[in-house]
């Protein structure tokens, strides 16, 4: 067992759990914030991004225990009140449908967007599509998951 | 009304999936809950000599190790297919028995044999490992050719030859004769690729036993709840409906995929009493590869045969289709009367004959997928009309449209009677905003960059709105495919529907709350939408086939003429009117002509408050309805993809795709869009990355994201997407659906353009740069000789 303390959307938490405890199972099982979610085992789909230190990881493929003393944002810790641009966007835009894949959508759309935005770079059409290689969706075919970065994009 | 038909609603219940809160299976927890692990078979075919559980029993925190001999001898029943399709020669169709865990014989690689309940879910992995099942491994067959091969390994004792069925459709001797008098022919030898659906949620279950009440609670990742309890208990024996609820709550999308009741389903309700505890299971991805329902997965030969003026004399075809180790609950319907149905396409043709061959073989059942036949249906014949024109020397869009059906009612030769459509039309919107004048500027632009630049057509039509259930009742089908609807209005005035369809992405709670407010002029907000519980919602046959829009939306229209029959009833009644003489405008009931009204509320009131009624009507308003169709509904279209391939590389890059839509009337443009791109991209899958891998030996190949390639964002381009509506004629709102339309259109656009850019025709799906690359080079081949 490991006694893991992490800062998670705002607050601070600790808990002791097996040392084999993935971020993923130590969000969802014992913080009990299911909105990260685990669609595949080999860190491809990116159901389960959220922000470790202010970057976007695979939470599937990072243990709990590593991250001691980590701040860590989910989908549920990203706005405060109202909604983020980045998830008024994929309202505006359509940009989910079964809505499975959408957190890591948006975990990973506001990391993108943020990381450009430091960088000075500019956030294209071919950018996102390319920066999006590591999520998956099956409904939506991308078109407006991509129309919904760019809007967001604009607003951030 | 600006909420209304029509209108670009956004969608409702998108707060809780952006802000995490949406409820899927797997983020349920009950009180005491143990965890299921399959304990599955690493052959493809084997004998089951024994199961060794002590040392995973002798675990701590396993709770119980549960085997395929105690399942039966509780009467649990097996798996089965709800469509009888007979042979041509009347015999019945080879039904394999398939139970839950299996007990003597393995058939195909991830078949489970036990199951490991446990504390948690790492506990039963790992105690799975523990079992020791001896297996006397048997000779396997993954492919269907080889399959129906002489001397084949037989996957069932009473399928010889693994021949499930041999049937055919039509009139063989006339389509012979009418290609052997024709004066251009062609040949086509197509595969079309076996995939996996793969929703983002895997499955998952959760059930519970309740002693006291001897009743079971499960939840599951279901596109049809009331059909999943049907099964459950009428053919399964899990429990009497009754004594069982299903849910699905969220679902993150399914594909086809979630409309079967697998075997893990009934296992972890069955679970659930033997050990007295809440039993969940959730696959993971390389399970989901593993025992979800493939699709497609079809092997056809066909000849169509053209007069000197490329009209169609005949369409004959030839196809074996895989269907795994099991029949799937409904597998024998796809290559079928979903497939064959569908040979006629866009086209005025009088001969048309088709032969199916289903065979069993040692990989995961197959069923319906995104389409289901019809995409296969639609692939060979848009393969075909591009190749044709080709051999023929004609511009491909004019061969199509010397072949379009051009009036209504048109009854083909193989079932179907389409209703509407208007076919030059939407080839004719296509090709305009596809810029197809622009086309060979673009093609000597690419050029300079080295690039080749195709250009490929495809004019689909699929038969959705499934189904009438006379008419595919007088086919075999065991369930009618009518869809149920109750409207309450409350005595506020809101609205709740509770709908026997089932969203699992399409937006329901959004458009279906539109046609209530459209209706009776109520804001959306006001109107709920209730779905996905049997203990709720009345019987209801769920979502699939395209068919929640033309057949749910039908069932909510007829219980709302009824609530609309009521509410003039009282309102007549309070405003001493005649009944005839009542509107409902705005949210308002009034009298024609007249400043004399009620508020919407104050009918629903009225209803309730029950002493100011007319004299013998019943208090209350609500109204429930069970609709069933007359007939399909025949969406149609035409997809044009225009392709870049680097000849160096043999990459495919799609550079624009092009689709204009007949759906009927459109509810909510933007969801009908998103469907559109979600079906376009899935076929673009299919046509250039997507494949699922068996080796020889049965062994799967493709059990990841590392293997299988799911498209991704840059696989695909922005799609422009054009409308060209003809009313579907024979339902209320004129609606014919479109959920399936891109995983149908898009493979033969995308693989013609293709084709068109490296210049043959010989090219297999999915079209991944090795294969385009082989064929590029083969049809140089002759050129580098010279």
């Amino acid at each position: 067992m490991a006694t893991i303390s992490m800062t998670v959307n705002g607050k601070a938490v600790k808990r002791a759990v097996p040392d084999n405890t993935l971020l993923s199972e130590f969000l969802r099982e014992h913080l009990r914030l299911t909105g990260t979610h685990v669609g595949c085992d080999t860190s491809q789909c990116g159901a389960c991004v959220v922000h470790v230190d202010g970057r976007a990881i695979k939470s599937c493929t990072a243990l709990a225990a590593s991250l001691d003393g980590a701040t860590v944002t989910t989908i549920e810790g990203l706005a405060n009140g109202d909604l983020h641009p980045m998830q008024k966007a994929f309202n505006d835009n359509h940009g989910l449908q079964c809505g499975f894949c959408t957190p890591g959508m948006i975990m990973s759309g506001v990391d993108m967007v943020a990381r450009y935005k430091a960088e000075g770079r500019e956030l294209t059409e071919a950018a996102i599509r390319h920066e999006l290689e590591g999520n998956i969706c099956r409904c939506t075919g991308y078109h407006n998951i991509v129309k919904s970065i760019q809007q967001a994009a604009a607003e951030m | 009304m600006s909420d209304g038909i029509g209108a670009r609603v956004k969608r409702k219940e998108d707060k809780r999936f952006i802000t995490g809160k949406g409820k899927y299976t797997d983020d349920i927890r009950m009180e005491n809950q143990a965890y299921a692990a399959f304990v599955r078979s690493p052959h493809a075919h084997a004998k089951v000599k024994g199961i060794d559980a002590s040392a995973a029993e002798a675990m701590e925190g396993v709770v119980a190790v549960l085997t395929g001999a105690q399942l039966t001898g509780d009467g649990i029943g097996n798996l089965i297919c709800g469509w009888a399709i007979n042979s041509k020669d009347g015999s019945p169709m080879n039904m394999g028995p398939w139970s839950a865990l299996a007990t003597d014989r393995v058939r195909y690689v991830g078949d489970a044999v036990a199951v490991v309940i446990a504390d948690s879910q790492k506990l039963a992995r790992n105690a799975a490992e523990a079992v020791v099942v001896d297996y006397e491994e048997l000779p396997a067959v993954a492919h269907a050719d080889r399959a129906l091969a002489k001397g084949a390994p037989q996957v069932h004792d009473n399928a010889p030859g693994n021949l499930i069925y041999d049937w055919g459709i039509g009139d063989d001797a006339a389509t012979q004769a009418a290609l052997k008098g024709s004066a251009h022919v062609t040949e086509l030898h197509v595969t079309n690729n076996r995939l996996s659906p793969n929703p983002m949620e895997p499955r998952s279950a959760v059930a519970t036993y309740d002693e006291a009440e001897d009743h079971y609670t499960l939840y599951t990742t279901s596109q049809n709840p009331h059909v999943a309890r049907l099964v459950l208990s009428a053919f399964y024996n899990v429990a009497p409906e009754h004594k069982l609820r299903v849910i699905a709550p969220d679902v993150g999308g399914g594909f086809g995929s979630k409309i079967y009741i697998y075997p893990e389903e009934i296992t972890c309700l069955w679970a659930s009493m033997k050990t007295k505890r809440s039993v969940k299971w959730t696959s993971d991805r390389t399970e989901a590869f593993m025992t979800d329902a493939h699709g497609r997965d079809h092997i056809t030969t066909a000849k169509m045969g053209f007069d000197k003026d490329g009209k169609i004399t005949g369409f004959h075809v030839d196809t074996v289709a895989n269907f795994g180790a099991y029949m799937s609950l409904f597998s024998s319907a796809v290559p079928t009367y979903l497939y064959a149905t569908l040979l006629s396409g866009q086209y005025d043709i009088h001969n048309i004959y088709c032969n199916v061959r289903a065979v069993y073989t040692n990989t995961v059942p197959v069923d319906a997928y995104r389409g289901a036949g019809r995409p296969e249906a639609c692939y060979l014949i848009e393969r075909m009309m591009e190749t044709a024109a080709r051999e023929m020397g004609m511009d491909p869009a004019e061969l199509r449209r010397r072949n379009f059906i051009q009036s209504f009612p048109h009854q083909t030769p193989v079932i179907m009677n389409y209703d509407s459509g208007d076919f030059p039309g939407n080839l004719d919107k296509a090709l305009k905003a596809a810029d197809i004048a622009g086309f060979p500027a673009r093609k000597a632009e690419a050029a300079k960059r080295g690039k080749l630049r195709g250009i490929g057509y495809s004019c689909y039509i699929e038969a959705c709105g499934i189904a009438p259930s006379a008419a595919v009742g007088s086919l075999g089908a065991g369930v009618g495919l009518w869809e149920s609807a109750e409207v309450r209005v409350n005595p506020v005035g809101t609205i709740e529907i509770l709908t026997g369809s089932h969203s699992h992405g399409q937006g329901h709670e959004t458009t279906f709350a539109q046609i209530v407010s459209d209706r009776f002029g109520v804001p959306i907000d006001n109107v709920s939408i209730v779905h996905g519980d049997t203990d709720k919602v009345q019987m209801g046959m769920g979502t699939y086939g395209s068919r929640s829009g033309a057949v749910g939306m039908s069932a909510i229209v007829k219980a709302m003429d009824k609530v609309e029959a009521k509410v003039k009833k009282i309102a007549a009644h309070v405003l001493e009117a005649s009944e005839d003489d009542i509107v409902i405008e705005g949210g308002e009931v009034k009298v024609a002509g007249t400043d004399r009204k009620m508020a919407w509320h104050e009918v629903g009131l009225a209803a309730y408050t029950a002493h100011n009624l007319p004299a013998g009507m019943e208090p209350g308003l609500k109204e429930g309805a069970f609709y069933d169709p007359v007939n399909f509904t025949f969406p149609a279209g035409a997809y044009i993809a225009e392709v870049e391939v680097d000849p160096d590389t043999g990459v495919t890059k799609i550079v624009q795709f092009t689709a204009a839509d007949d759906f009927g009337t459109i509810i909510n443009p933007n969801i009908v869009e998103g469907q559109v791109h979600g079906g376009v991209a899935q076929g673009i899958g299919q046509a250039i990355l997507e494949q699922v891998v068996y080796d020889e030996g049965g062994q799967l190949l493709t059990g990841s994201y590392m293997d299988y390639a799911m498209p991704r964002a840059d696989d695909v381009p922005f799609y422009t997407i054009e409308h060209n509506t003809t009313v579907c004629p024979n339902n209320p709102l004129g609606i014919k659906g479109c959920g399936e339309a891109g995983a149908i259109g898009a493979p033969p656009a995308v693989i013609n353009a293709i084709t068109d850019a490296i210049g043959t025709n010989d090219l297999q799906m999915p079209a991944t740069p090795a294969r385009v690359w082989a064929a590029l080079n083969a049809a140089r081949a002759p050129m580098a000789a010279e």
